[in-house]
């Protein structure tokens, strides 16, 4: 088996591709990084000179702007210079390959890729192909990974809740779709969270998921029950027609979150979703407009995680 | 030409030979095995001391790419291929583009093998048109034409209805149909459904796509009593089906391919495209009982499944990558890795390669049914002669297949072919290529 391809021979990360095989200290690292960056977000001038004439090209093959924007804003704030670029209506709609794209990019000498596909595996592919001093960052491949919305969740638990070790994590909804979940699921993992449920019914939460470590419960009552996070997940319009539900009510009167729900987990509980959230779907107004959400903290700190994580990667060499 | 091949250890497991001797060919003909009279004056000697002389190896899946795909193979870079692999037969399924589903298509690619001069090629025709699974196609005209069996390939029929005519009508002349088992809807993911696939975010073939379709193929075939040979299974639960339908006294038959006999879904590592094959690479306990089933016998043939891509195809993401790899260089020593791992005696090992994917095409091979895979006294000299010593790893580059994608780089395998023979002519001489 090759080499994990995201760490270099000592172990550094090159690039941030997948959380699976990320080790412990990097996470660590990698979140107090974010901490000393956050910062850097309440000052008056906030940029600081770590990516310098540096080019971060966001490539993004599948539409997002929530994404794309809070990586803009995290190289700009390294003073990096940022190209983005909307390859699913250019490049790709021209007929031209992943490959000769990256190629092209590499040219004008990029010296980061940020990476979203709407295929699992896309970003490795690009990692494999591309020189090596240009680092790559996934920001999303198909069902696979989010990386940096998987960190960006660690960092708002530890945030709110310090230790990891003590806590019961229910994640809820569409997860065999979602690439956030099994970030998060290795993470949390990783981190040392000895409780983790999959929540959700059975055509969108698959037995096999047992075999990440989770405990998979399609009773959404079971599912809360004591949690001290509640991260739920944004369920796609495709998936609320067909064969996967019926409809998006009667989704949202089995799993989604409502106060009377919420009551279940412990008091101080956290509910979290990384966004953008269907009000009357997955999760109530109440309840994401209520005194335990941290969503919106979510998104400030996802700033400050991408700032860590590319002045990590940019910081090692293959 | 006279040909004497010297001292090997012969080898066939059809007649149950295995000692060391002569074979000596004349006009394209065997005309002594293990003895041969001295007043035999050979045109040209092969010293075979310390090698294997066996029957020249019988693949039954390999795509040529012709016509349609010659940007992914030619035939003479895939027969090229066959013969260096030791393989001096090989039946091709039908889709290519067009589809083999025309008399006049059959014969054109028979008539560009035949003068190529290397192995010998056996095309399935289409079982309905364009495999469009719709309306039947002239099965006779077809196998006048040269077809040994009538396929739907990669494509399902989901049409349950057309399935069942196309078998009745196919059982009427004795035809055989191939068919691989998989459901057309559950079966499109690709990689096998398990903790692997659902981690990595890649979507699933789950097994019942297999057993759901075995179970309706086992149904029509008690019902119109026809032939039908599986092909390519890939797991334990299906290969239990079929099992049982043999014990039953069903009249199917079933392969297996190199790249499910050693390979699981662990293998596809981070998201290599070599590893996307179809049927995918399934779990450890699908891969022990594919090994058992085909040391038992319950899996009759081992194939190489060989299907050049253009590197352009692979170099893609996992799911966009055209699935497929290049085998036919490989399938002896990988047939021959596995006998040494499990401990199979060589001649089941062998037959898996010769006599038994002989067996499944059966009458369709028409005189040559008599004595293709095997070594005797009057039968068609095709002949593989390979080095049991000359170990060492698969490198993708050096392969003679216009296609360059193996999940086998680098994998050590036990053997190489020296020679190979084909109507007692030398197609492969590893020492003059």
């Amino acid at each position: 088996m090759q080499r994990n391809p995201q760490l270099n021979k000592s172990g550094e990360l090159i690039h941030l591709l997948s959380i699976d095989g990320l080790p412990r200290a990097v996470l660590h690292q990698i979140l107090d990084t974010a901490g000393t960056f956050l910062s850097v977000n309440d000052r008056e001038v906030k940029k600081v000179p770590l990516l310098r004439g540096k080019s971060v090209f966001n490539l993004f093959f599948e539409n997002s702007t929530r994404t794309r924007t809070t990586f803009e804003i995290a190289a700009k704030r390294l003073s990096a210079d940022v190209i983005n670029l909307d390859i699913a209506r250019s490049s790709a709609a021209k007929g031209e390959s992943l490959l000769d794209t990256i190629a092209n990019l590499s040219a004008m000498h990029a010296d980061m890729f940020v990476v979203r596909h709407s295929e699992s595996g896309a970003p490795y592919l690009i990692a494999q192909h591309c020189a090596p001093h240009v680092h790559v960052v996934n920001a999303g491949d198909g069902r696979h990974q989010h990386p940096t919305q998987g960190l960006l969740d660690m960092y708002t638990i530890r945030h709110f809740k310090h230790d990891f070790t003590k806590l019961t994590v229910a994640i809820v909804g569409d997860i065999v779709h979602s690439r956030v979940a099994r970030s998060d699921i290795h993470a949390l993992t990783t981190l040392g969270v000895p409780e983790i449920r999959a929540v959700g019914p059975k055509t969108l939460v698959p037995g096999d998921l047992a075999a990440m470590g989770v405990r998979v419960c399609h009773d959404m009552k079971e599912g809360i029950a004591g949690a001290d996070v509640i991260i739920m997940l944004r369920l796609q319009n495709e998936r609320m027609s067909g064969a996967m539900l019926p409809s998006a009510a009667e989704f949202f009167k089995s799993y989604g979150l409502t106060p009377d729900k919420l009551a279940l987990a412990k008091p101080d509980a956290i509910v979290m979703h990384p966004g953008p959230i269907n009000r009357g779907v997955e999760i109530d107004s109440d309840v994401a407009d209520g005194k335990q959400s941290v969503i919106l903290p979510q998104v400030t700190f996802g700033i400050a995680v991408r700032m860590a994580v590319m002045s990590i990667i940019a910081g090692n060499s293959a | 030409m006279k040909v004497l091949i010297r001292n090997g250890r012969i080898v066939d497991p059809a007649t149950k030979r295995d000692e060391v001797g002569d074979l000596a060919i004349a006009a394209g003909r065997i005309v002594g095995v293990g003895r041969v009279s001295a007043d035999f004056e050979p045109e040209r000697t092969i010293d075979a001391t310390g090698l294997v002389v066996m029957p020249g190896l019988v693949d039954l899946a390999v795509r040529l790419r012709e016509p349609g795909h010659e940007h992914e193979g030619m035939l003479e870079s895939e027969m090229a291929a066959a013969v260096a692999g030791g393989i001096t037969s090989l039946v091709c399924p039908p889709d290519t583009q067009p589809v083999l589903d025309e008399p006049g298509l059959v014969q054109m690619l028979k008539f560009r093998a035949h003068n190529l001069n290397l192995a010998r090629v056996y095309p399935l025709g289409a079982l309905t048109r364009g495999l469009q699974g719709e309306v039947l196609t002239a099965m006779a005209e077809l196998t006048a034409a040269g077809c040994v069996g009538f396929s739907q390939a990669e494509v399902a029929c989901k049409d349950t209805l057309v399935l069942h005519r196309a078998l009745q009508y196919a059982a009427t002349f004795g035809y055989t149909t191939w068919l691989r088992p998989n459901d057309a809807w559950l079966g499109n993911g690709v990689a096998a459904k398990g903790a692997l696939a659902t981690r990595m975010g890649l979507s699933g073939v789950p097994t019942i796509a297999e057993t759901i379709a075995l179970a309706t193929i086992f149904e029509l075939v008690r019902d119109t009593g026809a032939r039908v040979h599986l092909c390519r299974l890939s797991s334990a639960a299906g290969i239990e089906l079929v099992r049982r339908a043999k014990s039953e006294g069903l009249p199917v038959t079933c392969d297996v391919s190199i790249n499910n006999l050693h390979l699981t879904d662990v293998d596809i590592g981070y998201f290599d495209a070599a590893m996307r094959v179809t049927p995918p690479l399934r779990q450890q306990r699908d891969r022990d009982a594919i090994r058992a089933g085909l040391a038992d016998g319950t899996i009759d043939a081992l194939v190489s499944d060989h299907t050049p891509v253009d590197a352009d195809a692979k170099t893609l993401p996992f799911a966009e990558a055209e699935p497929g790899a290049s085998g036919l260089e490989l399938l002896l020593g990988l047939a021959l890795k596995w006998g040494a791992q499990d401990k199979v005696p060589l001649e089941r090992t062998l037959a898996t390669v010769t006599s038994a994917p002989v067996a499944v095409i059966g009458d369709a091979l028409g005189s040559l049914a008599a004595s293709a895979g095997r070594l005797v006294e009057g039968g068609v000299a095709d002949v593989c002669v390979y080095d049991p010593a000359a170990h060492g790893p698969v490198m993708p580059a050096a392969l003679r297949s216009q296609g360059k994608h193996t999940p086998f780089a680098g994998h050590e395998l036990p053997a190489r072919v020296r020679y190979t023979l084909v109507a007692g002519q030398v197609a492969h001489d590893a020492s003059s290529s």
